[in-house]
């Protein structure tokens, strides 16, 4: 049986939801979309940096932009009560996606990042001090390294980092080492996005919660692949960005649980997170809009909640079984091609990505050729820069999949790798 | 096909793979690294000058990067050669890309500059123009 017939669901008819798979490149990088010069079909692999947006996610946007644009909150005309309901909705979806008990819980952020460091400045500013430690690993995406290192310096607690073994897993003996009952906060990535490693993050809480600390996991990799379930990890945060799942950009959320979120001091001010406002003193709206301060990304948190309701109806089950069934293979052939070094975990225990290197072609060059050839990769250090530190390279080259990627792509990742091997052999 | 092909040509091909004046210089009169940080593409460019100290005597780079930025150092460190201080200040992305004879695409124009702004900015240096603790970088 060919590894075409294992799709678990209809691939052409998803691909159909995404015209750009259909658009061809080789032109002026300059002039936005197709134009003269553009004659190669596009192979998009680089959806862990960006993933593409179905029709139906486009067509909400349009449809609140022609027809409900109106700010949210503020008026009690109609306009203004469809966008206030879709809006306020979207949380509810969000929050059913990941198994929140609901929208409290969820708060809508520009990204992954901002969430990351809405926790960071909220909880993290306040809370640590000289003694305290914040638990990551050497896996950690700069979202979250780079914030919890600056809040460190800030508030003079320690930031440990859990090593990562040679085949690119946590150790998790070092972790019990790392947590103590000095740890604060565990901010773990859930799925790498360089070792496409898929992180025990149940393991972690419970370690974590044993010396009450808490746990941030992650989500940008993990919640558009995979089912995910906060009660399933254990976690007490979950950030997530909605352009990595057929989303638009300028939207992603995080997940806290009530309580938590409920203790914290706003970490934006300004309008629409209030209740009461006095010359001398204001009061905080309620959860989550307490965290959510200025007009909104409206269309777009509406938009996120149509990307869920597409990955929905598709199947979270079923899109991580695609996923397995690209990495494993792509795995399995880059390695098969000979000269090529790939970063993690074997091909059918990651997550749906595959970063590598090629003997004696720099990533740059190799993403240079490779787009002569319309396979769109990311090459560069993935913004993990110490993670590349330790595996001994200034860059890598890094395939990622999704629902609408085939074999057939994968197999003419493989031919252009090869061409460029070749070329510089 | 689209620029990158252009941009492997034999002759950039050539230089990545056996690169001029590759080495140390014994005394040199400046030495000046820089480096790309999105892509890790590290150039150390050395120069001597003649007795006058205002042309180019001799030059040698070492360094670890992409093809372009590399075989970039290697053909600059050629044309170099004899090259008042002057005209190495007035070097300019222009002149670069027509000595790499390729068209280079925008992402990678900085890996091709590197080698240059090394080298302008270590003359800098050397002159009090700049300060040492000023590492180059070709991001903007």
């Amino acid at each position: 049986m060919g590894v075409q017939e294992q799709y678990p669901f209809d691939i052409e008819a998803v691909r159909a939801d995404f015209p750009i798979l259909d658009r061809k490149v080789g032109g002026d990088p300059e002039m936005p979309g197709e134009g003269p010069g553009d004659d190669t079909p596009l192979v998009y692999l680089d959806s862990a940096a960006t993933s593409h947006t179905p029709d139906q996610v486009v067509d909400t946007i349009a449809d609140y932009y022609r027809g409900y644009n109106a700010n949210v909150h503020r008026g009690i005309h109609q306009l203004s009560q469809e966008a206030s309901v879709a809006y306020e909705e979207a949380h509810d979806t969000v929050a059913d996606f990941v198994g929140a008990s609901g929208r409290e819980e969820i708060v809508f952020t520009k990204n992954t990042t901002e969430a990351m460091n809405l926790v960071a400045y909220a909880w993290g500013l306040e809370e640590l001090g000289p003694g305290d430690n914040v638990v990551l690993s050497q896996m950690e995406h700069h979202s979250s390294l780079v914030t919890w290192q600056q809040i460190g310096k800030r508030t003079g607690a320690d930031v440990r980092f859990i090593e990562v073994t040679d085949e690119g897993r946590l150790d998790m003996e070092h972790a019990a080492e790392c947590i103590d009952d000095d740890t604060q906060m565990v901010s773990v990535v859930h799925v790498s996005n360089t070792l496409g490693t898929v992180n025990p993050i149940p393991e972690l809480a419970a370690m974590a919660h044993d010396h009450d600390a808490y746990v941030f996991a992650d989500g940008a990799q993990s919640v558009p692949t995979r089912p995910v379930d906060v009660e399933d990890l254990g976690v007490d945060f979950l950030a997530f960005s909605g352009h990595k799942m057929c989303g638009p950009t300028g939207i992603g959320a995080l997940y806290g649980r009530e309580a938590l979120l409920d203790e914290l001091q706003p970490y934006l001010y300004g309008g629409d997170m209030i209740r009461r406002v006095s010359f001398e003193d204001s009061t905080w709206e309620d959860l989550p809009w307490k965290f959510e301060a200025g007009t909104p990304s409206i269309a777009q948190g509406i938009a996120f909640a149509a990307a869920i309701e597409y990955l929905e109806e598709i199947g979270m089950e079923n899109v991580q079984a695609h996923e397995d069934l690209l990495a494993e293979y792509a795995y399995d052939e880059l390695t098969a091609l000979g000269g090529v070094e790939i970063y993690g975990p074997p091909g059918h225990d990651r997550g749906g990505l595959v970063a590598f290197n090629v003997e004696g072609v720099h990533a740059h060059d190799l993403s240079s050729i490779l787009n002569d050839y319309g396979v769109a990769i990311r090459a560069g250090d993935h913004c993990t820069q110490p993670l590349h530190d330790e595996l001994g390279v200034a860059a890598s080259a890094r395939a990622s999949f999704y629902l609408y990627n085939t074999v057939e792509e994968i197999d003419a990742l493989v031919e252009a790798v090869g061409e460029a091997r070749d070329l510089f052999a | 096909m689209g620029l990158g092909s252009d941009m492997y040509r034999q002759q950039i091909l050539d230089h990545y793979k056996n690169p001029r004046n590759y080495g140390e210089l014994e005394d040199p009169d400046f030495t000046h690294v820089g480096e790309n940080p999105s892509c890790g593409d590290t150039i150390r460019m050395q120069v001597a000058l003649d007795d006058a100290g205002e042309t180019i005597d001799a030059v040698r780079f070492t360094g670890d990067g992409c093809a372009i930025s590399m075989a970039s150092a290697s053909m600059l460190s050629e044309r170099l050669h004899g090259m008042s201080i002057e005209e190495l200040d007035d070097l300019d992305t222009d002149d670069i890309t027509e000595m790499l004879g390729v068209d280079i695409s925008p992402m990678r124009v900085k890996c091709a500059v590197l080698g240059r702004q090394v080298a302008q900015d270590g003359s800098k240096i050397y002159r009090g123009e700049l300060d040492p603790d000023d590492r180059t970088k070709t991001e903007e």
